[in-house]
């Protein structure tokens, strides 16, 4: 007994208050910003509860309850009980499947009484100390194969049930821990394909249609190849240190390429992707007799990178034009890459967001003044859109401004993550760092119209109960363990 | 601990946090400070300026009776979104329409490329103007039909089917009042004619703004910024015309199955007191949907109907004209009153000229030729004032000086009256002459004296020069408007305008014209009543046709109360129209009712026609 109270009186001095201070003023930001984007002309109070800005006032105060309850609970109580909540968590998403009613297509949301609560919003927590308290026991390493999976596993298994939800972008949110993993060790050649990836498929899709001035080459399919051939180069120079084989790779793949453009361009047009390719493949040949030589893994995935990636433009394509995606997704990403310029249907949402954040200029309309918003010509405008609010509202000062708070919340937690004594708990600090970082990628990202559209809240501000609390939860666990740092033993 | 040697990626993650954070606020900066287009945008989508429009200006008579006023018409307006379990039978015959008229109209309004403004959260136009006992029966039902709604507008109305020329109509306004007007727009209402136009901006008053906040389904949401924004309204100021709408409605009795106008005008004020053109319209015409059809026929009916004769027509003033030759000659000193007397043997004879007159003693002087409206007596007093080369260098120089009479006059140019499409008639000069004949003498001109030739006056003109006389020596300008509520007419309305001869002429003028009236051998014998005492000048203008009988006067004597001009195209003597006319017009003004008698010549004047 005597060492618990001694224990609690510690926490509230080494608490982090600044932390706590970013958490109410943006607590309070976002309020303020359900209010612009829920107001209504014919009832004006906004503590009424038949306004989301009335409900969110309770789900603020409640969070504020939550938070304190959560500072009292020991570290060392998740310490023994993280497997069972995480077991808990996937048995919960796995039901959900099938006890919740399908709400727009999704089927994830579980009404409880008055509410409606979403288990996924939930699940981080659980799924990032779960992935803490695996990275920590000893010996894990990720760059040994059988860890590197397992700790995927983790994360990835609650993903799929997401999906299976049928809430791709809640989903996604996941794959912020290869972040986390990153920190931890995990080669950054993973960050760098998927970067790459990503880049092949905006520059493919975008320019699958356009084609060179004599007619012969798709532009998009000329620059996935070279984008490909060059990162692939970086890859053998980056990991495999050999400055040898990449002067020659150098020297002859893409010699060849600038030779065969020049031929195309100023002698006889023909469609030198076709060499592209041949050289492409010359690479992955080159690589894989490398490997019979050397027996180092690293070219194994190197040419897996290297096929993956040579490949892309044809899987885009394909995928595109069989309509193989869903169809809304697809038109998102044709909007985002300016494919598709119909701002009366597929275009409206984003440009109508462009027009809210736009139209409030450098100081904003002033609270409750928006009419973007207010008028609903923004869709989804208390929930995933509500940043156009604070565009529309507040301006360029409250919407720079809210970022800039958030930077400051990330650099701060990570300070934390930085300082802790173990691994569980650096793990779980950066698990709440990426998570957060990720949230305000996309959903700002998505209202700025610089990522496709993908239903996540911003942290805060976004309309709802399940996804205050689910960052309350995962932010006050992760301080009350920081609060914890100076004491030894779990 | 292993991870130490990774430390170094805190950094890493730092930094793509920062770089993330940072795009977005360039992002942001270009979004919001770059331009303020977005800001308009905005604007547009939530912005709806609604028109609050002000009710326009009433019209009435000198006398304070209504004649025009604003009546509530009744627009069906249907929110498609909102129509639910229509019993479309019982609505088509609420309505008295077909269920086909129904389904085409309701076909064209959700039909975006007819009709751009479609909204289904909005009120649409389904019908216009239904009739007030329709409105009524479709007020009680319409509880039944979901979704239908009526809008009220004010349209124009009409007491009395008289003075159409004169007030004009209203309508809808066209591409180039739209193009000139930036008040204008699309599906406003504007005046046409009459008053109504040359008085639009006092009627019309000024269109109000509400702005209010149009959600995005088009439903209003209530008003923008407090109402802050908002204009209300000014309404349209009412006027008050010099026209007595009963002297109107007996010259427009006694015109009809005629061509021609009556003028009358209040000599000491300028004020008109009835201008009657003939044929003409019932300003009932101009109400409803049934004005547009109307007015294509009017327009194709070969009389004119919608030509106000009264201000636009151009007629040779005949004999009419006298009195302004006689008291320019007097002025100019060609003739003195009682001494000077020209011949006139069945008219005026110079080597091979002849200009026809009827039996008269000879020779005669001015007032007795003013009675008996000699026309040697006039041609005589052109030849010796032309000719007169002590005066005047040479016939161009002469022609001159009697050109500037006529103008000061009032003829030759517009007297300026308050009506759109008014016309300045003709009165020579020397250039004119120099030009069409090359070589010309008095005698090439000399029909100009009895005012014919070249000469042509506006019925306006003709009563405009009654007043002059009977004002001895000025008019004021003739207008219609006697008063705007809350204002006043304007100054050039009140001026008085002094010609260029003596009032003692004039006198000498009104004792001719008396004489016309008193003598037994005079043209105007008809218009002699014992009441008070009329002067007149009759006037048989020849054209090609059957002469036009004209009559200008005024009553009484002393005091004039009213001047009046009266001309019955194609119709004879100035004695067989125009003197009973003109008399029944005077009459009914003075007395304000006419007697037994003038009832009776006034019912077969108005039954006689004139083709």
């Amino acid at each position: 007994m005597l060492y618990k109270e001694s224990n609690n009186k510690g926490i509230f001095k080494s608490l982090d208050w600044f932390t706590i201070g970013l958490y109410v003023v943006l607590l309070f930001w976002g309020w303020f910003s359900v209010c612009g984007a829920c107001y209504d002309y014919n009832k004006p109070d906004l503590f009424s509860f038949d306004l989301n800005s009335g409900k969110q006032f309770i789900w603020i105060l409640t969070s504020l309850l939550l938070a304190g309850a959560l500072l009292l609970i020991e570290k060392r109580f998740y310490y023994k009980t993280s497997t069972f909540v995480y077991i808990m968590m996937v048995l919960i998403l796995l039901i959900t499947i099938f006890i919740a009613p399908d709400t727009k297509g999704s089927r994830s949301w579980i009404p409880i009484g008055p509410v409606k609560l979403q288990p996924a919003e939930f699940a981080k927590f659980a799924v990032a100390l779960a992935v803490g308290k695996y990275m920590d026991r000893y010996g894990v390493s990720l760059y040994t194969f059988k860890d590197f999976y397992k700790v995927v596993l983790i994360f990835i298994v609650p993903m799929l049930l997401i999906i299976a939800q049928k809430e791709t972008g809640t989903a996604l949110v996941y794959l912020a821990f290869f972040l986390v993993l990153y920190r931890e060790g995990m080669t950054g050649s993973v960050l760098f394909a998927g970067f790459m990836f990503v880049v092949d498929v905006v520059v493919g899709v975008k320019f699958s249609d356009e084609t060179t001035a004599n007619g012969h080459v798709i532009v998009g399919e000329a620059w996935v190849l070279l984008l490909s051939l060059l990162s692939t180069i970086f890859l053998v120079w980056r990991y495999c240190k050999d400055n040898i084989r990449v002067k020659n790779l150098l020297l002859y793949g893409f010699g060849t390429i600038v030779l065969a453009y020049l031929f195309s361009t100023f002698v006889i047009p023909f469609n030198f992707c076709i060499i592209q390719l041949l050289v492409n493949l010359g690479v992955i040949i080159y690589l894989g007799i490398q490997y019979a030589y050397t027996k180092s893994y690293k070219y194994l995935l190197i040419i897996l990178f290297a096929i993956a990636s040579t490949g892309i433009f044809y899987a885009c394509n394909y995928v595109f034009t069989h309509n193989l995606l869903p169809k809304h997704q697809q038109t998102r990403i044709e909007v985002l890459l300016g494919k598709n310029n119909d701002l009366q249907n597929a275009g409206y949402n984003v440009n109508q967001a462009k027009i809210a954040i736009g139209s409030g200029g450098f100081i904003g309309k002033g609270f409750l003044k928006g009419t973007q918003t207010k008028l609903k010509y923004v869709p989804e405008q208390e929930t995933d859109f509500i940043f156009c609010t604070v565009g529309e509202e507040e301006g360029f000062v409250g919407s720079a401004g809210v970022l800039l708070f958030f930077l400051f919340l990330i650099w701060r937690l990570i300070i934390l993550a930085e300082r802790q004594p173990d691994t569980w708990g650096r793990v779980y600090g950066y698990s709440v760092v990426c998570i957060f970082l990720f949230h305000l990628f996309v959903n700002i990202g998505m209202v700025l119209g610089l990522t496709p559209v993908i239903g996540i809240p911003l942290p805060f501000f976004s309309y709802g109960g399940s996804s205050l609390w689910g960052f309350t939860i995962l932010l006050f666990i992760f301080l009350r363990m920081d609060a914890e740092r100076n004491f030894k033993s779990k | 601990m292993r991870a130490y040697e990774f430390e170094r990626r805190q950094y890493v993650i730092a930094g793509i946090a920062l770089a993330i954070v940072l795009i977005y606020i360039i992002r942001l900066a270009f979004l919001q400070l770059a331009s303020n287009d977005y800001e308009e945008i905005a604007k547009n989508n939530a912005i709806y300026n609604k028109i609050i429009f002000p009710s326009r200006g009433s019209i009435y008579d000198r006398n304070g009776k209504l004649l025009v006023y604003n009546e509530p018409a009744y627009d069906v307006m249907v929110i498609t979104r909102e129509m639910s379990d229509l019993d479309t039978l019982d609505f088509c015959k609420t309505l008295h329409i077909t269920p086909k008229e129904f389904e085409e109209r309701m076909a064209w309004i959700t039909d975006r490329s007819k009709n751009p403004g479609y909204s289904s959260y909005s009120q649409q136009l389904f019908r216009p103007q239904i009739s007030s006992a329709d409105f009524l029966v479709f007020q009680e039902k319409m509880f039944r039909f979901k979704g239908f709604y009526v809008r009220e507008r004010n349209a124009r109305q009409y007491k009395y089917p008289y003075a159409a020329h004169v007030l004009g109509y209203v309508a809808e306004v066209s591409g180039n009042d739209i193009a000139n007007n930036d008040y204008y727009k699309p599906g406003d209402y504007i005046g046409k004619q009459g008053v109504e136009r040359s008085y639009e901006e006092v009627l019309r008053g000024q269109k109000g703004i509400e702005v209010l906040l149009r959600d995005a389904r088009g439903k209003i949401q209530g008003k923008f910024n407090e109402g802050k924004d908002d204009q209300k309204p000014i309404p349209g100021k009412d006027i008050m015309l010099s026209i007595d709408i009963e002297l109107q409605a007996l010259g427009e009795k006694l015109m009809q199955g005629k061509r021609g106008s009556i003028v009358a005008i209040e000599p000491s004020t300028g004020e008109v007191l009835c201008m009657v053109s003939s044929p003409t319209y019932s300003t009932f015409d101009m109400v409803g949907k049934q004005r547009g059809e109307n007015i294509m026929r009017l327009l194709q009916n070969t009389n004119h109907p919608m030509f106000n004769r009264a201000i636009s027509g151009t007629y040779p003033p005949g004999s009419t004209f006298k009195p302004s030759q006689a008291l320019t000659f007097m002025q100019e000193g060609i003739i003195t009153s009682d001494y000077t007397s020209y011949p006139c043997t069945q008219g005026f004879r110079f080597r091979n000229m002849k200009v026809g007159c009827h039996s008269h003693p000879s020779p005669l002087s001015v007032k007795p030729a003013l009675s008996t409206s000699c026309n040697g007596f006039f041609c005589w007093g052109l030849y010796y004032m032309f000719n007169n080369r002590t005066k005047y260098a040479s016939t161009q120089e002469a022609m001159t000086r009697w050109k500037d009479y006529m103008v000061s006059m009032g003829f030759g140019y517009r007297l300026g009256i308050d009506l759109p499409g008014e016309s300045r008639g003709m009165i020579p000069n020397a250039d004119y002459y120099d030009k069409h004949l090359k070589r010309w003498n008095a005698l090439s001109v000399i029909s100009i004296s009895i005012g014919q030739g070249e000469v042509t006056l506006t019925p306006l003109q003709i009563a405009n020069q009654g007043a002059t006389i009977a004002n001895r020596g000025y008019y004021i300008t003739p207008h219609i408007v006697k008063g705007i509520q809350g204002g006043a007419i304007a100054d050039s309305l009140k001026r008085p305008h002094y010609t260029m001869a003596n009032a003692r002429y004039y006198e000498e003028v009104v004792s001719g014209m008396r004489g016309a009236v008193t003598s037994s051998i005079g043209t105007c014998h008809g218009a002699q009543n014992p009441w008070y005492e009329v002067c007149g000048k009759t006037g048989t203008a020849q054209n090609r046709g059957h002469d036009h009988s004209v009559f200008m006067g005024f009553a009484p004597r002393n005091n004039p109360q009213i001047a009046v001009a009266v001309y019955v195209e194609n119709g004879g003597f100035g004695a067989t129209f125009g003197v009973p006319i003109g008399s029944l017009i005077m009459e009914q003004y003075i007395r304000g009712e006419l007697s037994p008698g003038s009832l009776a010549k006034a019912a077969s004047i108005a039954s006689r026609s004139v083709n």
